[in-house]
């Protein structure tokens, strides 16, 4: 008797939209199966990596990383333009981290001034992301949401304590939107409704269910991440079936395993060797959990699981 | 839980006056309000339709399909008029449902549409004689119009068994061998049977002003051990609300504060 392997057919799929503009737009989403489970079922559109860069200089990342742009991070336009043309980046994530209070409190009119001079240097979709101040970056996604009108961004992240200012401004100004929750699949589901009853469509939503490292929760984000898909597709509830974004590299490249030199931890073996697959597995767990829009920092890191992504899908 | 809204039905004036006058406006609207209040199904019940049944249930379905966009449940003795339903039914949405076949000789001739039109099909374990005494005896009866399905050709994954739910107020005890006949339907196949029952026959009868109540306890226990699909009044709040709550204990929706919104 041969062999016939047991699928599952699901009810739901999980949403898709594209962002940016023209032929470099790009498509995430689509799914109707459990990731990569490609004999159950189809999964038109493969999972995305944008390259996180910021608003200023990446002072307090670990060596490894900043190596890899240090001719280009004094100035985001030089290093969008480096990770599109240089690195082939397939979409960009600038994070307008020098707006935070704790860091340069810098205004909501410069932030909006770099987005429009990031999106005047490339063609590639750009992800808008704020410094993750609930006040602040109700001002400044608000700013950047209206200086990149007309550009199909991300904006986010919109959180529980922000989130109507930042729905209002994407709406108005026709972008996607990131809905951050922390780590609990209730909030997650109840800002997605929250959203939705605005007026704000389900469709041009991404869910952040927050990330983690690899060693320090990785199995929290895993967990509720693989729960958000079964719930679209099992359930079929229309509220957990946008697509699932992966903040990856914020939460891998400050850890002590990406930081703590060779010196110090000989058997932990070669730094930059361990910041990099750290990142890469990281960023594996979660597209093996549902995610499709992953940001990420390292290019070698990017590009191992750029191949990994080519031979699943 | 498929929810099949009840409201469209010969035995109420509004509808029956409607229908006689071939007006679509107030079906339309009871039709469209119960799609937005989250029925699946409608159910069109245009009852024996001895005259013109075929021509007063292919303007039903037209009608209503004009405004929701969902499958409906085909409620009629008319063989006749169920077939003329079923030819103009946009199945875009979903297949339709046959309400219903039991063990009756009378009835058998709706599986024959089922198969013949890939439509669902409930089936009411009642037989020829007296109503069934128990659980056991419905599943008797169910037994055999599964195997009378299989012979028409109707799969056993297009049938929801029916235990017939009876009125508490006069048949008390009949309550709890519905709610342990949907129990045992489940286990007459593997995947397991689907159920359906006509919630509201429960509270015939009673006062008016206790009959949403009983509804919703007795919903919450057939829901409980395993109830498929209701006909029932999705525009009774307190009855959806219960609904959406039993889902969230028996673990169908994932809680979210604003679960009764959805």
């Amino acid at each position: 008797m041969s062999y016939v392997i047991p699928k599952e057919s699901y009810t739901g799929k999980v949403l898709s939209f594209d962002f940016g503009k023209d032929d470099r737009a790009v498509t995430v989403g689509g799914e109707n199966t459990l990731p990569f489970l490609s004999f159950e079922g189809q999964q038109p559109n493969k999972p995305v990596i944008a390259y996180e860069i910021q608003d200023c200089p990446p002072d307090d990342w670990p060596d490894t990383v900043k190596e890899a742009y240090k001719d280009v991070s004094g100035d985001p336009v030089a290093w969008a333009k480096h990770c599109q043309d240089v690195l082939n980046a397939k979409a960009i994530a600038l994070r307008l981290l020098s707006t935070h209070p704790d860091r340069d409190d810098r205004s909501a009119e410069d932030a909006a001034k770099t987005v429009k001079d990031v999106l005047a240097a490339v063609d590639v979709p750009l992800v808008i992301l704020g410094s993750n101040h609930i006040e602040k970056d109700s001002t400044v996604l608000v700013a950047a949401a209206e200086a990149a009108s007309g550009y199909n961004c991300i904006i986010g992240k919109a959180q529980e304590g922000n989130y109507k200012t930042i729905v209002a401004a994407a709406l108005a100004h026709n972008h996607k939107l990131i809905a951050m929750s922390e780590l609990d699949i209730n909030l997650a589901k109840q800002l997605n409704i929250l959203i939705t009853q605005m007026g704000f469509s389900k469709e041009k939503l991404i869910t952040d269910p927050m990330c983690s490292a690899l060693g320090y929760g990785l199995e929290y984000t895993y967990s509720v991440m693989e729960r958000i898909r079964l719930a679209a597709l099992a359930q079929n509830d229309p509220t957990m079936q946008p697509p699932i974004l992966g903040d990856v590299g914020m939460y891998v490249w400050k850890i002590k395993e990406t930081v703590a030199p060779e010196a110090d931890v000989p058997e932990w073996g070669a730094l930059r060797e361990r910041g990099i697959a750290w990142e890469a597995i990281t960023a594996t767990a979660m597209l093996l959990a549902g995610t499709n829009l992953l940001i990420m920092r390292h290019p070698a890191a990017i590009e191992t699981v750029e191949k990994t992504i080519g031979e699943l899908v | 839980m498929i929810i099949i809204g009840e409201k469209i039905s010969v035995i109420a004036k509004k509808v029956r006056e409607a229908m006689n006058a071939r007006d679509p406006k107030p079906i339309q609207e009871l039709a469209a309000a119960q799609w937005k209040a989250g029925a699946h199904f409608i159910d069109v019940n245009i009852g024996p339709a001895e005259e013109n049944g075929e021509d007063l249930m292919k303007w039903m379905v037209e009608s209503i399909q004009q405004v929701v966009q969902a499958p409906l449940c085909l409620d009629t003795t008319n063989a006749a008029a169920l077939e003329a339903g079923l030819q103009v039914h946009n199945n875009e949405w979903g297949r339709p449902l046959i309400n219903s076949t039991s063990n009756e000789p009378d009835r058998f001739v709706m599986l024959e549409m089922a198969a013949k039109h890939n439509a669902q099909c409930i089936a009411l374990t009642l037989g020829k004689g007296s109503l069934p005494a128990d659980a056991e005896e419905r599943c008797g009866i169910a037994a055999e119009i599964m195997a009378r399905a299989a012979e028409y050709g109707v799969p056993m994954e297009d049938l929801f068994l029916d235990p017939l739910i009876l009125q508490v107020c006069t048949m008390q005890d009949q309550a709890i061998h519905a709610i342990k006949a949907v129990k045992m339907f489940q286990e007459l196949n593997d995947p397991p049977m689907k159920t359906v029952v006509g919630l509201s026959n429960v509270s015939n009868g009673v006062p008016k002003e206790m009959r949403s109540l009983i509804d919703r306890v007795y919903l919450t226990l057939l829901m409980y051990e395993g109830l498929s699909a209701a006909i029932m009044n999705p525009l009774d709040k307190d009855l959806m609300d219960v609904l959406k709550t039993t889902d969230i204990f028996l673990g169908n929706t994932l809680y979210a504060h604003s679960y009764l919104e959805m």
